[in-house]
């Protein structure tokens, strides 16, 4: 794999455990090696509760892995992870706040004047489409524009790497889509180091410059990685329809659907249990 | 139902209520008084001591009295909730270690409080401004801990990896948290202001609405008793629609607002 800049994120056999209730020890992911390039972006796909959103929260610095270490920009990671801004799956948006409250706070709480963080606030809900909703509360919005008034919120403070929790996953399949172009639109602007986990396939190769896939949990591991050299700009919508597109999908889904079948059987049997 | 409709029923209810209640006290049914006046009273002679109380001007020291009570009960209720709600909830240790006497302290009924308070704070307007303390804070506490426990872990989480620092979480996560649960606990902590206020003038005072109505019933003057709880209940539903203002302006970022819990 050829490396085109400087590793934002690294990995080094990453071994995620947490204790349980009784003192038994779940490993959650085992050993996951993972490269993140500058610029690069990179989905994670996995059947349901693989630990695809553990290994994002030890990127992000929430979680410490049991073993293994993880460098930001080539340095060991310490407490939260400063260069990287992160969009939750679930709603995390302030609710006593504004839409332009909560897109600002990012800056005012690093000392920014708050005129100043106003206006750029704008400019940034401006550019998600939703200037003409600066004075509303987030129960005011639909999921979507809670959506978009968090990513403006993340990418306001211009981070350097992305993380993304299956951001689109609440929402219902046109607005995904939408919510996925807009997100290439404002990748292309700056080009950061992105990871992007998804259960969805299709989203993943849509989006991504690669495609990581991992096994089924528990001790999941990463089982593949496949680079993903359709061409850019994309369109969400269209590149779906593409030979190259299939192709892809197809040789990822026959080693992904095991897993998947795994995933299912296991949490029906814990769910038996 | 329309909003006239809807009114013109409630004041119908009032009108049958006390239509029966002058006729149940005034007209014999076969030979028989049914609501004797010297236990019952009747609206008009209520109405006519509300009347007199208004006219003389006597009323307006005691609902003054009463209202200054129950604000400070408020008040010192509250600030002293925030801070040990805030104080446990981010001191889990703390809060371990003082649970059994909180919950003693909160399961005792507080009106054996007040002869006690009368004896500390003598019998003027601190002794109901304690016992109103008593009511105010456990509530106001209770509200403020769990508002601080359960913000979401996710608004948590995203707050710090924005970049906010152990100050400016309080600042711009738990507090707002923390008060929206007191908030949508108004109503309660109000009205349980006013209790204290009221109940400690009962027990023992010089003036005030609930000092008002125990001199009424030291003479068995029914009338008085009556007109002196219709007034308190005015008293009572004026503060609350003050509330409700102060409610809808702060909590315009909510769903819905929040009913009281008790």
């Amino acid at each position: 794999m050829e490396k085109t800049g400087p590793t934002a994120v690294a990995l080094d056999n990453a071994t995620v455990a947490f204790r349980l209730a009784g003192g038994r020890v779940y490993t959650a992911v085992e050993k996951a090696n993972l490269a993140v390039a500058h610029g690069e972006f990179v989905a994670i796909v996995g059947p349901t509760g693989c630990g695809k959103s553990t290994l994002l929260n030890v990127a992000a610095g929430l979680l410490r892995p049991a073993s293994g270490t993880a460098r930001i920009f080539d340095k060991p990671l310490a407490g939260l992870n400063r260069d990287a801004g992160y969009l939750f799956q679930a709603d995390a948006l302030f609710p006593w706040k504004t839409a332009i409250d909560n897109v600002a706070i990012g800056l005012e709480i690093r000392g920014t004047p708050r005129t100043e963080a106003l206006k750029r606030a704008q400019t940034w809900l401006e550019s998600v489409g939703l200037g003409i909703f600066a004075g509303r509360y987030p129960h005011m919005l639909s999921g979507g524009q809670r959506k978009r008034v968090g990513l403006a919120q993340v990418l306001i403070r211009d981070p350097k790497i992305l993380l993304m929790d299956e951001p689109f996953g609440p929402l219902d399949a046109q607005t995904r889509q939408i919510m996925g172009n807009l997100l290439l639109e404002l990748w292309n602007a700056d080009r950061k180091a992105v990871l992007f986990v998804t259960h969805d396939l299709e989203e993943a190769i849509a989006l991504a410059d690669r495609v990581v896939i991992m096994s089924a949990g528990p001790s999941a591991r990463i089982i593949g990685d496949w680079r993903i050299a359709l061409p850019r700009p994309r369109d969400i919508s269209e590149i779906r329809m593409e030979k190259d597109f299939h192709a892809l999908h197809r040789e990822i889904w026959s080693v992904l659907k095991d897993e998947v079948m795994k995933g299912y059987v296991q949490s029906s049997q814990a769910g038996a249990a | 139902m329309s909003r006239l409709t809807l009114l013109a029923l409630q004041v119908l209810v009032a009108v049958v209520v006390l239509v029966l209640w002058q006729l149940f006290s005034t007209v014999p049914v076969f030979g028989k008084i049914l609501l004797p006046p010297f236990f019952f009273s009747n609206p008009v002679d209520v109405f006519s001591q509300i009347v007199k109380w208004f006219s003389t001007g006597v009323i307006w020291k005691h609902l003054a009295i009463t209202l200054w009570e129950s604000i400070l009960a408020f008040v010192i209720g509250s600030a002293g909730g925030i801070l040990v709600g805030f104080w446990f909830a981010r001191q889990p240790r703390t809060a371990a270690v003082f649970d059994p006497y909180v919950k003693m302290v909160n399961a005792l009924p507080r009106v054996v409080l007040a002869p006690i308070f009368a004896l500390w704070f003598g019998l003027g307007v601190w002794s109901k401004v304690a016992l109103g303390v008593t009511l105010v804070f456990f509530i106001v506490f209770f509200n403020v801990y769990q508002g601080v426990k359960e913000v979401s872990t996710t608004v948590l989480d995203n707050a710090r990896m924005l970049g906010m620092s152990e100050r400016q979480l309080m600042r711009h996560v738990y507090w707002p948290s923390a008060l929206s649960w007191m908030f949508s606990s108004l109503h309660t902590s109000v009205g349980f202001a006013a209790v204290g206020a009221v109940v400690g003038e009962y027990l023992g005072a010089a003036a005030g609405l609930g000092y008002l109505i125990q001199q009424a019933e030291g003479v068995f003057d029914v009338a008085g008793v009556f007109a002196g709880m219709f007034v308190l209940s005015a008293f009572v539903i004026l503060i609350d629609m003050g509330v409700t203002v102060v409610e809808k302006r702060l909590l315009v970022w909510r769903p819905t607002v929040g009913v009281g819990r008790e």
